[in-house]
């Protein structure tokens, strides 16, 4: 294995969009999610299974995702989720704010 | 919110399914970590390490819909209920107390709920007011009452019903057997006035409260006799009864909440109620009238007192010829329950104190559990539970316990809400709507949840103060006490034995107060003494008719064997009232100032029936008629009153047309026991008809209940109509006249005694505990020489140290309290020494034996054993 890369911590509240932003590509079970944050971000974020499955838990509570169980790609029983038209809404306005508010740190910080 | 509710219902589902879904990521990312070409069984570790600790990730996922609280109460109850089984001992006494604690609680509460918590079972109950003339249980005037209706301004209405109705004056005849009524007179709009709406048909008419008042036309059942004599038939409304020989109609039920006889007269059912004809100008005339009234929106009881009392004054003036009049207004809920309220609070107070008894009693158990479950909670602590999660985890333990306790608690409290309920004999206003409601259900609940935090939180404080190193020592249970925590015990067990000594006094006092009320000469012998009411169903038309009826009776009954003596009275002690003014002829008395006196119409054989003491002159005999002269019999208040050092026998009182005095009795408790008898006055029966009812008295050699069926049989061919189901014996009569103070007594006697006996098994048991862990040192002690008398010297002093302590501090107390029982007491005071000193002798004698059993256990204890034990 290669050298594991410098853990950063996501900013709290962030799992939630990225895991609904993450489905907006189709379902995928929980193993899919966690790798497809790592792959897109280079192995920058990685999700602790300690807060994936109860965000998961949470967004299903909230009604914004559904999962259903099915089949995965080597015939495994899998949890998967799909994205609610109520999650749609709710990650269009979690994407406004999140822009706002990094916008405005940004401008702060002097990166813009 | 409901989706919450779903997934919390199927738990246990979803626990499953969230595990597998689990299962499945780290499956994935092992075939992933082979496909980097790690072998699988490293591949596995790794995805399990790195997926950490897969129940603390569920319980964590799973906290999302689960309250993270719940989940651990739910932890902690399991652990509580496994712990029980495994201590079924301690958990069955732990509950067996509780609940007895909780049960008599919630019985008090009951009680006292329905005695002065609970509205009165009236519309808007806070507007009603009972209004009385000068004493507390005066009626007025028919005449007054209707003037007052009319003139004031305060009072939306006025209603009364006559004061002078007797168990028994109404005589039901030609539906089935005939029986004895207890009939209530009442105004047109008494109902109303109290907002009580009849449950089937209607209230009376203006028309049915105008007839003769010795035939009503009209009248109303009660929920009760409804149901006893006409098995709820819906049907009865409208049916032409008859009601001393004349027809009357039932116009309608009374709904069962609507209890007349629990508020106004308690301790006698009440069957039907009559229209009162106050039109009538044969209606008894006098002080009849008891009047409620209901306050006009605004009015307040002070404005009516004032408005009323100037009423008054302007009547007296205007109708000399009437009774003086002083209206006097109270709250009727005051009036109802204020009687009974300083009882009430001492019952409230005494079980108060026997639950911090219990309380302390659970937690100095609890504390001594403690020491052999130290090991466990350190064990606890290690693996990573907090301070607070201990505390927690322990005060969950005692609720739950307090809880299983509660819930034989109710069980005891339905049963004894529904004896209380039951108990007819007691003259306790509104006792029989004592029941278990849903207040009654919460004060339980709270009550087991407070006395579960409050036995609990000691021991629970201790375990969470347990130190690691301390509690996972193996050092054996000898060291485990420590100085502080054997003194917190002792304070426990002195606090017990302090409450206990309370209660102990306060039960003493009461049951002192109530040995002398039952020694209170009532003037009369109730033993072997009866009274059965004989009104014949014909009409007795005139003197002489009714004395030869009078003759026929007597003769016949006192035929029957095992007769002693028999007479005939209108008005049986501690039950009947009725008074007249009177005077020694000769006298002027200033008005208001003129005695008066109770009046009794009773025959020859009387006075030996009821065992009432002849003093001076002679009593009345056969020869007593309507010709000879008009004669009288007085008791010794009556002629001391109005004959103060003379001879009475032989003087004249203008009452009554004039009488001559020809003997004085011994007074006769009249009211109660507990207060003096007043004037008394009697007048033979066959001299006058002025009476309302006729009470054979018989005195018998066997018990009376063997004399009842023949006395029946003698009667029946005189009157075959007699109702007989009343036989008063007279005890039965002194034992309603004490039972408000009997049931104090034996519910306080019940509370302290339950008291005692838990102070003694708290003493037991620290004793004991003490001695078990001494074992060692009493080993050494032993094997140097000390003798077991020593040593039981020792463990005894002890015991008794702690005793004299809670004691001192008990006795201190109830001396300070004492006066809340101030009112309650009757011969003795407050600081009767008498009872201070039997409560101490009896509390040290449970102490001593209490600490003698383990010092006797531990003086049989084998040096080389206890030597050998660790």
């Amino acid at each position: 294995m290669g050298s594991e890369k410098p853990k950063v911590d996501l900013l709290p509240g962030t799992l939630d969009m990225l895991v609904l932003k993450i489905l907006m590509r189709g379902r995928f079970h929980g193993y899919a999610i966690a790798q497809l944050i790592q792959q897109l971000s280079d192995d920058l974020l990685r999700v602790e299974e300690g807060s994936l499955y109860p965000a998961l838990q949470r967004l299903e509570l909230n009604g914004w995702i559904d999962g259903e169980w099915g089949l995965s790609a080597n015939n495994r029983r899998a949890r998967f989720y799909n994205l609610t038209p109520a999650g749609r809404k709710h990650l269009s306005q979690e994407s406004v704010s999140y822009r706002q508010v990094t916008g405005a740190v940004a401008r702060i910080m002097g990166f813009a | 919110m409901r989706r919450r509710l779903r997934y919390w219902l199927h738990h246990g589902e979803r626990q499953r399914l969230l595990w597998e879904e689990m299962q499945f990521h780290i499956e994935s990312m092992t075939e992933d970590l082979v496909a980097h070409g790690m072998c699988e069984q490293e591949a596995r570790a790794a995805a399990h390490r790195k997926f950490g600790n897969m129940t603390q990730q569920s319980e964590q996922a799973r906290s999302t819909w689960i309250a993270c609280w719940l989940s651990d109460l739910a932890q902690d109850l399991r652990h509580s209920f496994r712990g029980m089984r495994r201590d079924a001992g301690f958990a069955a006494f732990t509950i067996l107390i509780a609940g007895l604690g909780i049960g008599a609680s919630s019985t008090v509460f009951s009680v006292v709920n329905a005695l002065l918590l609970r509205p009165l079972p009236f519309r808007d109950p806070a507007r009603l007011v009972w209004l009385t003339n000068g004493g507390d249980f005066t009626a007025i005037q028919t005449e007054h009452y209707s003037d007052l209706r009319e003139l004031n301004r305060s009072f939306s209405d006025l209603a009364g019903w006559c004061a002078y109705y007797f168990p028994g004056d109404h005589e039901l005849t030609g539906a089935g057997e005939p029986e004895r009524l207890t009939s209530v007179p009442v105004t047109q709009n008494f109902f109303e006035v109290l907002g009580v709406q009849p449950m089937l048909g209607r209230q009376f008419t203006t028309g049915e409260s105008q007839g003769k008042y010795s035939a009503p036309p009209a009248m109303l059942l009660t929920y009760n006799f409804w149901r006893s004599r006409f098995a709820s038939d819906p049907n009865v409304v409208g049916r032409r009864l008859t009601l001393n020989n004349t027809p009357a109609t039932v116009v309608g039920v009374l709904p069962a909440s609507f209890d007349f006889a629990s508020v106004f007269a308690p301790g006698t059912p009440v069957d039907i109620f009559v229209p009162w004809p106050l039109t009538d100008k044969a209606k008894p005339s006098g002080n009849t009238m008891k009047v409620v009234g209901r306050l006009k929106p605004g009015a307040t009881v002070r404005g009516a007192q004032a408005e009323l009392a100037m009423l008054a004054k302007q009547l007296e003036s205007r109708h000399p010829e009437r009774n003086p009049i002083a209206p006097r207004l109270a709250l009727l809920e005051q009036h109802v329950s204020g009687p009974v309220s300083p009882a009430l609070f001492v019952l409230a107070c005494a079980v108060g104190v026997v639950m911090l008894i219990v309380c302390a009693n659970l937690s100095n158990l609890q504390l001594a559990r403690l020491g052999a479950r130290q090991k466990e909670i350190a064990l606890r602590s290690a693996l990573g539970a907090g301070h607070f999660r201990l505390l927690r985890q322990m005060l969950t333990e005692s609720v739950a316990l307090s809880c299983c306790g509660a819930l034989l608690g109710l069980v005891l409290a339905e049963a004894g809400t529904r004896e209380v309920a039951h108990l007819h004999a007691f003259n306790l206003p509104l006792l029989e709507s004592v029941r278990i409601d849903g207040s009654a259900l919460l004060f339980t609940f709270l009550a087991a949840v407070a006395s579960g935090v409050v036995f609990g939180l000691l021991p629970a404080l201790r375990a969470s103060s347990i130190s690691l190193r301390e509690g996972l020592q193996d050092a054996g249970r000898g060291s485990s006490g420590g100085k502080r925590h054997a003194w917190v015990r002792d304070g426990l067990v002195v606090a017990e034995l302090a409450f206990a000594c309370i209660l102990l006094v306060g039960a003493g006092l009461l049951i002192r107060s109530f040995l002398r009320v039952l020694d209170v000469n009532p003037g009369f012998q109730p033993e072997r003494a009866a009274a059965l009411r004989i009104d014949p169903s014909f009409r007795l038309s005139s003197l002489a008719r009714q004395n030869s009826f009078i003759d026929d009776v007597l003769n016949r009954v006192r035929a029957v064997p095992g007769m002693v003596a028999a007479g005939i009275t209108d008005a049986l002690p501690l039950r009947d009232d009725r008074a007249w003014a009177v005077a020694a002829a000769g006298q002027i008395y200033a008005k208001g100032h003129q005695p008066e006196s109770f009046v009794r119409v009773v025959t020859d054989g009387y006075f030996a029936a009821a065992g009432i003491p002849l003093r001076f002159g002679r009593e009345f005999t056969e020869q007593d008629r309507a010709s000879s002269e008009r004669v009288v019999v007085v008791n010794e208040t009556f002629a001391r009153t109005l004959w103060p050092g003379q001879n009475p026998v032989g003087q004249m009182i203008t009452t009554d047309k004039g009488r001559r005095v020809v003997g004085v009795v011994a007074d006769v408790s009249h009211a109660a026991l507990e207060a003096a008898s007043g004037l008394e006055m009697y007048l033979p029966m066959r001299q006058t008809g002025d009476y309302a009812d006729m009470q054979l008295v018989v005195r018998t050699a066997l018990p009376p209940d063997r004399l009842a069926a023949g006395i029946r049989t003698v009667l029946r061919p005189i009157d075959p109509n007699l109702p007989v189901r009343e036989f008063v014996t007279f005890q039965d009569l002194v034992d309603k006249a004490v039972s408000p103070r009997r049931f104090l007594v034996m519910l306080l006697a019940g509370f302290a005694g339950f008291a005692l006996v838990l102070a003694s098994l708290g003493i037991y048991a620290v004793i004991s505990f003490s001695v078990s862990q001494r074992t060692q040192e009493i080993g050494i002690r032993m094997a140097l020489g000390a003798s077991a008398s020593d040593l039981q010297r020792r463990i005894v002093l002890r015991t008794l140290g702690l005793a004299l302590a809670g004691l001192a501090l008990g006795m201190a107390a109830s001396r300070a309290l004492g006066s809340a029982l101030d009112s309650l007491l009757f011969g003795i005071t407050t600081g009767d020494p008498v009872t201070y000193i039997e409560v101490g002798t009896l509390l040290i004698l449970v102490a001593a034996i209490a600490g003698y059993i383990p010092a006797w256990k531990a003086s049989r204890i084998d040096p080389i054993i206890a030597l050998r034990c660790n």
